[in-house]
C-alpha cells in the first residue's frame, strides 16, 4: 500500500462511478470457520455519497484502458484521460482492508477491455479466485462479464462470484451498432443465456446434493442507458420485462444518460441527466417486480412514454377508473396493491388485519395508507366512494394540486393547452 | 390502584407479568423503579427480578407468537418508549386469554404501536450494521465506538460474530457505557474503565492506532469522494439514508465536520 495505489484508486473509482448497480443482496453465503465475511441476504448499504446513491460494494474498474470506442462511454480509447491499471493483488488488498473495517459489503469489479476480452476476463476471475482461496473471503463479489469472453471463463467467474452482470447499455440493436460499432448484440445476449442456464443447473443440483458448487447464487443483472438513444419508454419496459421473464434477471438497472462525451455528434445534447424519466422507469420496474403488474398494463400501445407528472401506478388507475372503487374489506390482495397510495407493506397489513375486524379509514391512516390519494379509489366501512363520477383528467389535476412531489419544481402542473403534447425525442445523426 | 415497579430489565418486566397473574392483579401501570415518580396515592409493589418466573412467561410467549414475530415483544420493549410496558401487558392479557394470531390485529392501537416500536428498533439495529466503522489498533484489534438510539448491541453481535471470525473486534456503546468484545473465541460483554478513545466520536488515540490505519482512512475518503457523480447531487436523499447523528463516526465524513 503506497501513494501509487492511492493515485490509481482515484482514477479508477472516478471511472467506475457510471455503473449503477450496487446491490449486495440475494446471497447468503456462510462464513467458513476461520474465514472472513459472509453474505447478508437483504444486502447492506454502508455509506451514501453526496448524490444520494449507496456505497454497498467497493465499486472499481480493474483498468480504464480500453480497446473499444463506444460513444457513450467516458473510458473510450479516443478520450484523453489519465489511465491506470490495478494488479489483481492490489485489488485484493484494498478489498480485504476495507472489508475488515466494515466500510464495504463486498467487491464490484468491472473493467475496460485490454488486449482482448479473454485476457481481461481472466485477470478479473483471478481477483475473485485469490479472494476466495488465498484470503478465505466469503463476502459478496459482483463480477462484470466482458462481452465476447469465452464461455469457460464466464463459467469460472460464476463459480467464484455471487452475482454476474452483462451490461446491455443500449436497448436496441441498430442503435448499439451506431454508437458502439465494435460491439455486437449477440456478444451480449450469448453470455446472458449461458449464465441463466448455469444458474438453473446449479440450483437443481444443489437441490439434490447439499455440497454441489454454487453458481452466481445472487443471480445476474444488467444496465440500460436511458436518454442517449431515441427508444421509447414502452420499448424499454417491454425489453426489461422480457429480460426478467426469459433471462431470469434479478435486476435491470436504468442509468439516466449523462453527457460525458459532448463532442460526439451521434449523441443528444442534454443540460441535465433525465432524472425524472429514470425515476418513472424505476417505478414501473417496481410495479412489475413487486406489484404484479404486466408490462402491457403500464403503457398501452398508443402510449409510447410514461407520464412525467404522475407515477405509473396512479397513471394506470386514472386510465382504468372502471376498476375502482376497491372495497378494502373484501377485495383481493392483488387489487388492493393497485390502489394508488397503498404500498406493499400497508397492503399486507390490511389483508392480515381485516381478519380480526372491519377496517375503517382511521385504521387505514394509522397503517400508513396515503389517504389523500387513496380515498378516490377505495371504499371501506364508512368511507363513501369519493372516486365516483370523476373525469380522469380532472381527478389527475386535483391530485397533482394536492401532491407534494419532489419534482414539483421541475414539473408543470398547470392544465396543458396541448393535451397531446409529446416529449422531444433526441434524434440520431 | 396498584402500580408494579421493576429493575428496568426485560427479565424484571417478565417477572412483573408473572406476579400480576399469580396475584390475580391488573395494575394501572408497570414502570421502572429508577424512573421519576409519576403517581400519587397509589400502592406501589416492587418486584425483584426472578429468572425462573421470567423464563416461564417467555416460554408462554414463544408458544403463542408465530414464526417471524417471536421477538416482537422484546424488540418493542427495547424501544424504551414511555408506557411500552402496559402496552405489552395488555397485549399479553389478550393473547393468553386465547386470542389467536393477535400480532396481526393491526386495527388495534396497542398491536399497531407495538409493531411500529419494534420496527424502529429493528431499523436502528440495521443502521448499526451499516455504519459501524472499525479502526485498527496497535494490538491488532478492530475498535468502533458508536451511540445507537436504542440498546441494540445484543441484536447485532451475532451478525458481526458470523462475519469477522479471524479478527479481534470491540463495538462500544458510548452512551450506555458497555461494549461487546470478540477475542477470536467467544463474544463477551465488557465495560471499559480507562478509556483510550474520544467518548464523543469514538476516535482512538493517535498513539494507539496501528501503522497504516490513517492511510486506509485516507484511501477510503478519496474513494468516497471520487465515486460521487457531481451532476446528480442530492444531499437530502443522502441525509435521509444516512442520518446526521452518525456522521461523527464515519471516516468518510470527517473532513467536512
Amino acid at each position: 500500500m503506497n501513494e501509487l495505489v492511492h493515485k490509481k484508486l482515484k482514477i479508477l473509482s472516478d471511472a467506475a462511478k457510471y455503473d449503477v448497480s450496487c446491490a449486495s443482496s440475494g446471497s447468503s453465503r456462510a462464513n467458513s470457520s476461520k474465514g472472513i465475511g459472509n453474505g447478508f441476504a437483504a444486502g447492506i448499504c454502508h455509506s451514501f455519497t453526496d448524490d444520494g446513491r449507496c456505497v454497498s460494494l467497493f465499486k472499481i474498474l480493474m483498468t480504464n484502458n480500453c480497446i473499444y470506442d463506444c460513444a457513450y462511454c467516458i473510458n473510450r480509447r479516443t478520450n484523453d484521460r489519465p489511465r491506470a491499471t490495478f494488479t489483481p493483488q492490489e485489488i485484493v488488498d484494498l478489498t480485504i482492508g476495507f472489508y475488515r473495517r466494515n466500510y464495504i459489503e463486498g467487491l464490484f469489479l468491472s473493467s475496460g477491455v485490454i488486449k482482448n476480452p479473454d485476457y481481461t476476463m481472466e485477470r478479473m476471475v483471478q481477483v475473485a479466485k485469490k479472494l476466495r482461496n488465498e484470503e478465505n473471503y466469503n463476502g459478496y463479489i459482483h463480477l462484470k462479464a466482458i462481452p465476447g469472453a469465452s464461455s469457460e471463463l464466464i463459467h469460472e467467474a460464476g463459480i467464484w462470484a455471487d452475482r454476474l452482470s452483462v451490461n446491455m447499455e443500449i436497448p436496441t440493436e441498430p442503435n448499439l451498432k451506431k454508437l458502439a460499432p465494435e460491439k455486437s448484440y449477440p456478444d451480449i445476449v450469448k453470455p446472458m443465456g449461458q449464465i441463466r442456464d448455469s444458474i438453473l443447473v446449479a440450483k437443481e443440483e444443489r437441490g439434490k446434493y447439499r455440497k454441489a458448487p454454487r453458481f452466481a447464487p445472487a443471480g445476474q443483472s444488467t444496465q440500460l442507458i436511458v436518454g442517449a438513444t431515441p427508444e421509447t419508454d414502452r420499448q424499454i419496459i417491454l425489453l426489461s420485462s422480457g429480460l426478467y421473464k426469459k433471462q431470469h434477471l434479478k435486476r435491470v438497472y436504468f442509468s439516466g444518460y449523462l453527457p460525458v462525451n459532448s463532442y460526439d455528434k451521434r449523441l443528444p445534447a442534454l443540460n441535465r441527466p433525465p432524472l425524472v424519466r429514470e425515476n418513472r422507469l424505476y417505478q414501473s420496474d417496481w410495479l412489475m417486480r413487486f406489484y404484479h403488474f404486466r408490462a402491457e398494463e403500464i403503457l398501452s400501445e398508443d402510449q409510447p412514454f410514461l407520464d412525467l407528472d404522475v407515477d405509473p401506478k396512479l397513471g394506470f388507475a386514472l386510465r382504468n377508473l372502471q376498476l375502482f372503487p376497491v372495497d378494502i374489506n373484501r377485495a383481493d390482495y392483488e387489487m388492493i396493491l393497485r390502489v394508488p397510495g397503498i404500498g406493499i407493506q400497508s397492503a399486507q397489513k390490511i389483508v392480515l388485519a381485516r381478519k380480526h375486524r372491519r377496517l375503517n379509514s382511521m385504521h387505514l391512516k394509522k397503517l400508513g395508507v396515503v389517504l389523500k390519494r387513496a380515498r378516490y379509489f377505495i371504499t371501506c366501512n364508512e368511507l363513501p366512494p369519493a372516486g365516483l363520477g370523476w373525469e380522469p383528467q380532472r381527478l389527475k389535476h386535483k391530485l397533482l394540486g394536492e401532491m407534494n412531489s419532489k419534482y414539483k419544481k421541475s414539473l408543470d402542473t398547470q392544465l396543458k393547452l396541448f393535451a397531446d403534447y409529446k416529449p422531444v425525442v433526441p434524434t440520431l445523426h | 390502584m396498584k402500580i408494579y415497579t421493576y429493575d428496568n430489565t426485560f427479565e424484571g418486566f417478565l417477572t412483573c407479568v408473572f406476579d400480576c397473574y399469580s396475584r390475580k392483579d391488573f395494575p394501572v401501570d408497570i414502570c421502572s423503579r429508577f424512573g421519576e415518580q409519576r403517581y400519587l396515592f397509589v400502592e406501589s409493589i416492587d418486584v425483584p427480578s426472578n429468572p425462573k418466573k421470567a423464563e416461564r412467561v417467555w416460554k408462554g410467549i414463544q408458544k403463542h407468537l408465530s414464526g417471524k414475530n417471536k421477538q416482537l415483544l422484546f424488540y418493542a420493549y427495547l424501544s424504551e418508549e414511555l408506557g411500552i410496558e402496559m402496552k405489552i401487558y395488555r397485549f399479553l392479557r389478550r393473547m393468553f386469554s386465547g386470542h389467536l394470531n393477535l400480532e396481526t390485529d393491526y386495527g388495534d392501537p396497542d398491536v399497531l404501536s407495538l409493531t411500529q416500536s419494534s420496527q424502529k428498533v429493528k431499523k436502528e439495529a440495521m443502521r448499526l450494521m451499516q455504519f459501524v466503522r472499525f479502526q485498527r489498533t496497535k494490538d491488532h484489534m478492530y475498535f468502533c465506538g458508536i451511540e445507537p438510539k436504542y440498546d441494540v448491541l445484543p441484536l447485532i453481535l451475532n451478525h458481526y460474530h458470523k462475519r469477522f471470525t479471524d479478527q479481534k473486534w470491540l463495538i462500544y456503546d458510548l452512551r450506555r457505557n458497555y461494549g461487546v468484545y470478540y477475542g477470536k473465541d467467544k463474544v463477551e460483554e465488557v465495560v471499559l474503565t480507562k478509556k483510550q478513545f474520544n467518548t464523543y466520536n469514538g476516535q482512538v488515540k493517535q498513539a494507539l492506532l496501528a501503522e497504516g490505519e490513517d492511510f486506509y482512512q485516507k484511501l477510503w475518503r478519496s474513494y468516497f469522494k471520487h465515486i460521487n457523480i457531481e451532476e446528480r447531487k442530492n444531499l437530502k436523499l443522502q441525509r435521509q439514508h444516512m442520518p446526521r447523528r452518525f456522521w461523527q463516526y464515519l471516516p468518510e465524513k470527517q473532513h467536512e465536520i
